[in-house]
């Protein structure tokens, strides 16, 4: 099924695409930056400190969906016994991690002023500080094991455990009380709860993000494939 | 189409899932008490017996029912079933005002006065300029 993945060409295309990824990302932050910072109007009840948002929403967004296609990718590798969606998932593992640290370190900071306190162990934030130790567990795991049939057998279990916490995150909201506010977004209904002029920098923040991403993880596969090409193997 | 390996791993992971789903389900379930946040005034009122134990209580503080005395704000948590009475001195937060929601940590008196060490407010998923609020509130 994917017999057709050849380093060689990969290589290659991957070299090219980081630049022409680097050279979008500076332009869509940019834009982001100003819409979030300057154009985008304060909350009514908020009032500036909304701005947090547009790094704290968008950050939580990559992180679940960077483990989401970790679990995937891990499924994959382990029923195909592909191990080039395993090193898929290794490049794609550490910007994850960093945005749910991200996700994590501005919800508490904007905590304070909100809520009123640094913390509070509801079940959004504390599932959330789960996912980042999955997050850590998986990329520690690449670095303790040396055999390589076990070290993928490994990151790939954790991978699909940790999995099932993310249906836990997005739905903890609705399910118990918190003290974090229900979703104000719904994928599946066109009426949002934030005003458009807001929701505009919202979703550029969040396609620079991902840019980020995106380059962050061709930069690793880069390193990857040249650790394979390195070894002498022409396939994994 | 795939080899019969593959078919293997693929049930084997499917069963592993599922039973992961399932363990997952059921402790959550069981912990349930523990794992929501704070209770609404309706849970404490059909408690049987008070609990010494700290605990929090969550809603909308009622409209026209914030006093502030020398160092002590009354208030009324309610859900608009139930009410309760919270006492709280201390500062609180930004977004603490009539009709917003709100999580007060303390102590239950009885089941209609709640002594509270601690405030913190809960902000709804709402955002918009202040421009958009006062269009919406001429309505």
């Amino acid at each position: 099924m994917f017999k057709s993945f050849e380093p060689n060409k990969i290589f290659i295309i991957i070299s090219k695409a980081q630049k022409y990824v680097l050279f979008l990302f500076v332009i869509v932050l940019t834009i982001g930056l100003i819409e979030a910072l300057v154009l985008s109007p304060e909350d009514y009840k908020q009032s500036e400190v909304v701005r947090i948002m547009y790094v704290h929403v968008p950050a939580a967004w990559i992180a679940l969906g960077i483990f989401s296609s970790l679990a995937f990718l891990s499924v994959g590798s382990f029923v195909f016994k592909n191990k080039h969606l395993s090193l898929i998932a290794k490049s794609l593992a550490p910007s994850g991690f960093v945005f749910n640290i991200i996700a994590l370190v501005t919800g508490s900071i904007w905590g304070k002023p909100t809520w009123g306190t640094w913390w509070a162990w509801d079940a959004r934030i504390t599932s959330m500080l789960i996912l980042a130790i999955f997050y850590g567990m998986y990329l520690l795991s690449w670095r303790i094991y040396e055999d390589k049939e076990k070290v993928i057998k490994i990151t790939s279990l954790i991978a699909i455990l940790g999995a099932i916490n993310v249906p836990i995150i997005k739905f903890s909201v609705d399910w118990w009380n918190t003290l974090h506010q229900p979703s104000s977004i719904n994928i599946l209904s066109t009426n949002t709860a934030i005003h458009t002029s807001m929701l505009v920098p919202l979703g550029i923040m969040t396609a620079a993000f991902a840019l980020f991403s995106i380059l962050i993880f061709l930069m690793k596969y880069n390193t990857e494939l040249i650790k394979v090409k390195n070894k002498g193997l022409d396939r994994l | 189409m795939y080899g019969k390996k593959v078919k293997l791993r693929f049930i084997f992971l499917t069963l592993v899932l599922i039973s992961l789903i399932l363990t997952v389900f059921l402790v959550l379930q069981s912990l349930k008490e523990n794992v929501v946040y704070f209770q609404s005034p309706s849970e404490i009122k059909s408690l049987i017996e008070l609990d010494k134990k700290r605990i929090r209580i969550g809603g909308m503080v009622k409209e026209r029912s914030v006093f502030i005395n020398s160092d002590e704000i009354n208030f009324i948590i309610t859900d608009f079933k139930n009410e309760i009475n919270v006492s709280y001195s201390g500062v609180v937060p930004n977004l603490f005002a009539e009709g917003k929601g709100v999580v007060a940590e303390g102590f239950l008196k009885d089941k209609n006065y709640f002594s509270a060490t601690k405030i913190l407010a809960k902000h709804d998923e709402n955002y918009m300029p202040p421009e958009v609020k006062e269009a919406l509130g001429d309505k």
